[in-house]
């Protein structure tokens, strides 16, 4: 054990030694732009998605000729979705030069990174980190997802203008950022609404896996519809599990739960009438999305799903951006986030997820979520 | 004669591991003057050393006091929440940094510790892979429990709640200080490298001491044979809960490091999966071998950082080096390999290492 | 009726436990070590029924058989390259560690392979769903065939080690290992024999898993075995009825827990419980007492 461990010990050092010794940025006619996010461990699929469509956005950029005449770099880093993973994927980044950051992907290890993104000046872009605290810590921080407060009420005020139910039951997930932070909301707007909320139940991490007692409470408790703020995979289960049971409420989601039709070996028809409120559908007829989704069927096999969509848009509105402010190259990171964080509220966006999006100097995004009903296998705009 | 001579054995190891760290110390600083430390290696830092730690305190009990423990991270949750909700409650009254941050991991420390106790008088009364399961059980209570805790503050003092963020009743003026799932965030950032070598130096000096003195000695005695050490007067429930409680407040003070590295934290990160990553530290650097769980860290946690360049192929390549390293170091062929080429080189320290 | 529905679902959820419990118990009994690649060994099982089945679009029996035969021989490969050469080694926590190498493996082979996202699986059961009291309370199809096929394999393991040569040398190995062996047992061969089994069950358990809970990721397997292995310790760890036991108690606990206590702490309520039943019964429902010689 013990030589082992000295042979081991010695390498190590070396090889950190080695590493250690600052990599300076090679070509500087390129713009860097780092991406954060989980590409292995239980939440890969939401980072693969937005790195996957990160990289279609940056070739098709680059075909085009560039921003400002020169070309985009991409570099994924995975986080593990894990905070102390994240801020080491940041540094990782930094070290390579980078300078304009995509991500993180996912609520909780976004407000870390953030934190140093603000801290050095560095340019920060979250595709769909919704949490409130993601963008908080600076004026450099700005995001392309609706924030997690801003779901929940326009939820609550859908489902109450439009008079969808009465009874309401919500299931979510308590351990989860993302989801406990939309329920929140939701439910303190639902005060103000013409329905009651008559039965609630969370789920967890670690007990995904079987749904029926969260359905039967919303059963018993002759809820006519069932709010569900999480992501399509544990959506899933729900519905298989909800038919099993002879329960067909009006199934109601937020963004998280695109995605859903394009699960391999899914039985569609179980999510016929869902409503979700999201700014992306892949079954879009617009130029745009056609285009997207084609290109990553072509490429990765599978239907984008929102994740990707806000990716694709953070790149071209960082395109935006940069051209807005003139920036090239050559400015070091801090310059460059000096200009695109003025830039930012000057432009407009048409995207994936939204047409005419614009900022505010909170890094807030406007721009106004779509309800979808899921009919006959596909989205149809309500 | 003998002993005078085990115990200036004992004696030079001890110095030499205090020595790797304080050595380790000043290669950073040197490299961190002349500003050829990348951010990585940078942002690295803080973390080796919380690992670190972590892996001594369970060393202590899975080592030198013979108990699987998969329930490590939740005393790490509970140092880390304590001691972050300390330094966000004293943020504005104690303004010198340093100084908070000591009281902090102190408290941090002090939670854990009666945590410690509070779970170690009813689990150590099981044995084997029963005691395992147990404070597994206990690891993810702390989690499940800590993500419905929401607490907040406002000019009527404290308030606090199991069900939402709404229902704490605050006044306007109020500040929510653990937002359940979301937990903490906006710790203040205290860690630093010092601060964490210093945090590695006492928890040596404590194990190390604890090892060596009358107590530790009742510890491993109990750890080689129970009923041997219980016909002979020792007191097992007390040395066991002993060791317990010092590792779980030396886990409490490493969560303390951790909290005030970065700006959120979760009761989530305190998983099982946390808690088997510090146990696979101490089994790999050696089972009671301090210093080899010192280097096991070091090396476990800089590995994936280290692996970047393979994208996705980093988390196969750990797996694999992880498998390669256990059986390299364990199996009884390897060994046997090792010490047929190998022997001669380190014939001098091996011996010096017993 | 909303608690017999409960219960009912319980029932279910802890079929699937007491399953995956059965090849984590019958690993520990005989090899003495805790399997913590066995959950993953579960989800490979599971995306070798889905494979072959989508892709193949073969008879869902045959892709049961295939995912039976290929988790087998992983099962085997496993024992072989990962744990036999850490047998004799100073502790036994090494090869527990090893163990938790081969689940991240496993997982990161099949993440690349197969991609991140989730594969819904079609139900392989053909069993049409129960309706009691007029269709109010509802027994599904994979309920009856994972309790079934539950009751079939603890039946079987259980006269496959108590009456056959092979079963009987299992026994004698997990009893005293230089003892087997001086009786001219193989003693490697045997421990390959119980890790080809264990394996086997984990395919059957994968499948029926993904039936009932159909969503299929690479992290797939990860909690549900340890969900087992604690349902395993409940029921007494190497006991085989006691797993089945333990894992059906350990679902309705869940289920009951989450229903009427709080959802939020249904796995604290699950593990709460664990410790009472540990603390007045240290070794389990139906573990066996060793006792300790001088």
């Amino acid at each position: 054990m013990k030589k082992f461990s000295k042979v081991i010990s010695a390498v190590t050092a070396a090889a950190m030694i080695a590493g250690s010794m600052s990599m300076m940025a090679s070509a500087e006619d390129t713009f860097k732009i780092g991406g954060i996010g989980p590409m292995t461990g239980a939440a890969s699929v939401y980072g693969m998605a937005v790195m996957n469509a990160a990289q279609i956005a940056v070739d098709e950029i680059n075909e085009a000729g560039g921003v400002n005449g020169f070309q985009l770099e991409f570099n994924p880093q995975d986080d593990e979705h894990d905070a102390e993973k994240s801020v080491n994927a940041y540094n990782t980044l930094k070290d390579w030069g980078m300078q304009m950051l995509l991500g993180t992907v996912t609520s909780a290890p976004c407000i870390a990174v953030s934190a140093e993104a603000a801290n050095d000046n560095m340019f920060l872009l979250t595709p769909s980190g919704s949490a409130v605290d993601c963008i908080t810590a600076g004026d450099n921080l700005f995001r392309v997802c609706f924030a997690d407060p801003d779901q929940g009420t326009a939820s609550a005020k859908y489902i109450g203008e439009n008079g969808l139910a009465e009874k309401v039951a919500a299931i979510y997930d308590s351990s989860d950022v993302y989801s406990s932070g939309i329920y929140a909301t939701f439910k303190a707007e639902a005060e103000n609404q013409p329905f009651e909320i008559v039965a609630e139940s969370a789920f967890t991490a670690d007990s995904k896996t079987d749904f029926s007692a969260q359905i039967q409470a919303a059963k018993d408790a002759g809820a006519e519809l069932v709010y569900m703020p999480f992501y399509y995979n544990e959506a899933s289960i729900v519905f298989t599990q909800a038919a099993s049971m002879d329960y067909s409420p009006l199934w109601f989601g937020v963004d998280g739960m695109d995605g859903i039709l394009s699960v391999e070996g899914f039985d569609t028809s179980l999510a016929e009438g869902v409503m979700l409120l999201t700014p992306f559908s892949a079954d879009a007829e617009d130029d745009l999305t056609k285009n997207f989704v084609a290109k990553y069927q072509e490429q990765f096999g599978e239907i984008p799903n929102q994740f990707a969509a806000d990716a694709y848009d953070g790149i071209y509105i960082m395109k935006a951006a940069l051209e807005q402010c003139g920036a090239t190259p050559d400015m070091d990171a801090s310059a460059i986030s000096d200009a695109m964080k003025a830039a930012m509220t000057e432009i407009t966006v048409d995207g994936l997820t939204g047409a005419g999006m614009t900022w505010n100097a909170e890094g807030e995004p406007t721009k106004s979520p779509k309800a979808v009903v899921i009919e006959n296998g596909a989205y149809k705009g309500m | 004669m003998t002993g005078m001579k085990m115990k200036n054995k004992t004696l030079k190891s001890n110095l030499i591991t205090y020595g790797i760290v304080v050595a380790a110390f000043v290669v950073v600083q040197i490299l961190l003057q002349t500003g050829s430390l990348s951010s990585l290696m940078k942002g690295l830092l803080i973390p080796l050393c919380v690992y670190v730690v972590l892996a001594i305190s369970l060393n202590l009990v899975v080592g030198i006091s013979g108990e699987l423990s998969l329930g490590h991270a939740g005393f790490m949750c509970v140092g880390a929440f304590a001691s972050a909700f300390f330094s966000k409650c004293t943020e504005a009254s104690i303004t010198v940094g340093p100084l908070r941050f000591c009281l902090a991991i102190l408290t941090g420390a002090v939670f854990a510790g009666i945590f410690g106790i509070l779970i170690g008088i009813p689990v150590l009364r099981l044995r084997g892979d029963y005691l395992a399961i147990v404070t597994l059980a206990f690891g993810e209570i702390i989690k499940n429990v800590m993500n419905i805790f929401y607490i907040g503050v406002d000019s009527n003092g404290f308030h606090f709640s199991t069900k939402d963020q709404f229902s704490l009743g605050m006044e306007a003026d109020g500040k929510i200080i653990i937002n359940g799932p979301q937990g903490i965030t906006g710790t203040p950032k205290d860690s630093t490298f010092l601060i964490g070598v210093i945090l590695i130096l006492i928890t040596l000096f404590i194990v190390l001491n604890l090892i060596n003195s009358r107590d530790g000695r009742a510890i491993m005695s109990i750890r080689d044979n129970r009923i041997a050490a219980e016909s002979i007067g020792i007191n097992i429930t007390k040395y066991k809960l002993m060791a317990f409680t010092v590792s779980a407040a030396l886990a409490g003070a490493a969560g303390a490091l951790y909290s005030h590295n970065l700006a959120t934290l979760q009761a989530s990160k305190f998983n099982f999966n946390t808690s088997i990553l510090v146990l696979v530290f101490v089994v790999l650097g050696g089972i009671g071998n301090i210093r080899g769980s010192v280097i096991a860290a070091v090396v476990l946690t800089a590995l994936p950082e280290m692996l970047r360049g393979l994208s996705d192929y980093r988390m196969l390549i750990y797996a694999i080096v992880l498998i390669v390293m256990m059986l390299f170091n364990w199996a009884p062929k390897a060994l046997e390999w090792r010490e047929r080429y190998f022997g001669r080189f380190f014939k001098k320290n091996a011996k010096e290492g017993e | 009726m909303s608690f017999l529905s409960y219960l009912i679902n319980g029932i279910s959820l802890g079929s699937v436990y007491a399953i995956i419990a059965l090849g984590y118990t019958m690993v520990y009994g005989i090899a003495k070590m805790l399997n913590f690649a066995h959950g993953d060994v579960i989800m490979v099982g599971g995306y070798a029924a889905f494979t072959l089945m989508m892709t193949y679009s073969t008879n869902p029996l045959i892709a049961v058989l295939g995912a039976i035969v290929i988790c087998t021989v992983l099962g085997i490969t496993i024992e072989r390259v990962a744990y036999r050469p850490l047998r004799g080694a100073a502790s036994p926590l090494a090869v527990l560690i090893t163990a938790i190498g081969v689940s991240y493996f496993l997982q990161n082979a099949v993440l690349l392979i197969f991609g991140s996202n989730p594969k819904s699986f079609q139900s392989v059961v053909g069993v049409p769903d129960l309706k009691l009291a007029g269709g109010a309370l509802m027994i599904t199809g994979e309920t009856i065939v994972t309790i079934i096929s539950c009751i079939v394999i603890m039946t079987v393991l259980t006269l496959f080690i108590n009456k056959t040569k092979p079963g009987q040398a299992m026994l004698a190995v997990s009893e005293d290992k230089g003892a087997a062996q001086l009786m001219g047992i193989n003693i490697n061969g045997t421990i390959a024999l119980t890790f080809a089994i264990g394996s086997g069950l984990a395919a059957v358990a994968g499948v029926l898993l993904c039936s009932a809970y159909p969503s299929l990721t690479p992290y797939t397997g990860a909690m549900p075995g340890i969900k087992a292995f604690v349902a395993a310790v409940f029921g007494g760890i190497g006991s085989i009825p006691g797993a089945m036991v333990g894992g059906i108690l350990l679902g309705v606990i869940e289920i009951l827990g989450k229903a009427y206590i709080s959802s939020q702490l249904a796995d604290a309520i699950v593990f709460a419980v664990l410790i009472v039943v540990l603390l007045v019964k240290p070794t389990g429902l139906f573990g066996k007492m060793v006792q300790e010689k001088v």
